[in-house]
């Protein structure tokens, strides 16, 4: 009965839906028509970026609601959110993951250091960017991204 | 006859279609309990067109038992809904399945389901599939015997004659040996359908998958009808339930043309309403620990044969 009375004095958390910025989605994202699932790829992230995608997908932010879904394997992925700049360990497991989606497929580098390794170009355990391994469609900026940012990227994807 | 065809085409149609909305409604609910705003009820009816669409992939180094899963649990649940009274208790069908066969096609998916995911030969699909049989060991028998306490009234297996004499005698509902009954079936249809507090639907937790970890490999088309059967199940169990317990509107023989698809409207009300209220009281529960799963369905298959043995010395 506590938690009725929470639930109900809480009431709706999600923000209301922002407009939807303008920008160019993949083509290859027309054919998923509003129904995105997602796999995280974590290949060497300090974990903000983490935070930021809960965020995203938790209650405030509700990135469900635009289509997007998180599961729990590649194979039944329409894209690949990868964070952090890729580890010579996670190299191949990226590369793996990637072969698993089936076609259609994208991949969304989330962050300063899947773009271009960030503060951790250079170092010895850096194999690249996610670029450099893997095609990338869509890319976020940002150390972290806000989840604003994330929902924007991933609303290009579902086209809602 | 013909409305008795009629009716079972019109309850094919129904949980064929009916059953990713239920999905929804369900996800929608739970949505709205967390504060969330929901991706709408047609999301799971996207998700399906757009894996519709994919391109399909076999793990590499699985043979035809993984390719058969999809197709067999489909199969088996679409003959299952035709079978079972929901819309109508004079299905033509009526004759070929009883209570028995039904249990046994619902088992042949979940086994079917079960080998595709020894196939893959991973770590996930083997504890997944693993889990279920140990899930499917003990909901089967309680399936069976809670509602054997409703056959030994009428004296028939035959599901369409049970749910007829409950539309002739309402009140015969109202024994101990039917609430022991409804109580058994309620806990298996929670834990044959992968809800929680024995699975969770929407875990990305490999660890404490049952379901999900068998289906973790299947992509595009297959995913969709693994998905979609999975769907199915669940509102056939919800509308029997409702059949079995509360068949108030479902077309008997003799029902006319209109009674038919009032009822369509009545069973999709009903299963919609039970939806709701599993999707409402799972926002308040934490999935159960794996050890203490088999606690629960041997507590309700301890309720199922205290229900049998009530229909005996009460009735």
């Amino acid at each position: 009965m506590g938690l009725w009375r929470k639930i109900m004095r809480t009431g709706r958390v999600a923000e209301p839906a922002p407009a939807r910025v303008p920008g160019e989605a993949p083509s290859k994202a027309a054919e998923l028509a509003g129904s995105v699932q997602i796999r995280h790829v974590d290949a060497g992230s300090c974990n903000g970026c983490e935070v930021e995608i809960s965020s995203a997908f938790g209650p405030v932010y509700d990135a469900e609601r635009y289509g997007a879904r998180m599961v729990a394997s590649p194979r039944h992925a329409d894209a690949l959110l990868v964070t952090g700049p890729v580890t010579r360990n996670m190299e191949m497991a990226l590369r793996r993951a990637y072969d698993a989606v089936p076609e259609p497929r994208l991949v969304i580098a989330l962050g300063d250091c899947a773009r271009d390794c960030g503060v951790f170009a250079g170092a010895y355990g850096v194999a690249g960017a996610v670029s450099d391994v893997v095609p990338v469609d869509v890319e976020v900026p940002g150390c972290p991204p806000e989840p604003e940012a994330i929902v924007a990227a991933v609303r290009r994807l579902t086209g809602r | 006859m013909v409305t008795g065809a009629l009716g079972t085409g019109l309850q094919v149609i129904a949980v064929a279609l009916g059953s990713p909305l239920l999905v929804g409604v369900m996800r929608q609910v739970r949505a709205r309990l967390e504060g969330r705003a929901g991706p709408g009820i047609g999301q799971p009816w996207r998700d399906l067109r757009k894996l519709l669409r994919k391109e399909p992939i076999a793990a590499h180094g699985t043979g035809w038992p993984f390719r058969a899963a999809p197709l067999l649990v489909a199969g088996t649940a679409l003959v299952v809904a035709a079978v079972v009274p929901l819309v109508t208790t004079v299905s033509p069908l009526d004759g070929v399945a009883d209570l028995f066969a039904v249990t046994a096609l619902l088992a042949l998916g979940s086994v079917a389901l079960a080998l595709g995911a020894l196939d893959t030969g991973t770590a996930f699909g083997g504890m997944g599939a693993s889990r279920e049989m140990a899930v499917l060991a003990l909901v089967e028998p309680t399936i069976l015997v809670s509602v054997f306490a409703l056959s030994i009234r009428v004296g028939s297996t035959s599901l369409g004659q049970i749910v007829t004499a409950t539309v002739e005698d309402p009140l015969a509902v109202v024994s101990p040996a039917s609430v022991l009954a409804a109580v058994a079936l309620a806990i298996v249809t929670i834990a044959e359908t992968g809800r929680i507090p024995v699975d969770n639907p929407a875990t990305h937790l490999e660890l404490t998958m049952i379901h999900e970890a068998m289906v973790l490999e299947y992509a595009g088309p297959d995913l969709a009808l693994v998905e979609w059967a999975s769907a199915m199940r669940l509102s056939i169990f919800l509308g029997l339930l409702s059949s079995l317990f509360f068949p108030v509107g479902i077309a008997t023989a003799g029902a006319g043309v209109l009674a038919v698809l009032l009822s369509v409207l009545v069973l999709v009300g009903k299963v919609a309403i039970l939806g709701v209220l599993l999707a409402a009281g799972e926002v308040f529960m934490a999935k159960l620990r794996l050890f203490r799963v088999p606690e629960l369905l041997a507590g309700s298959f301890l309720l199922a044969l205290l229900a049998v043995a009530a229909s005996f010395f009460l009735a």
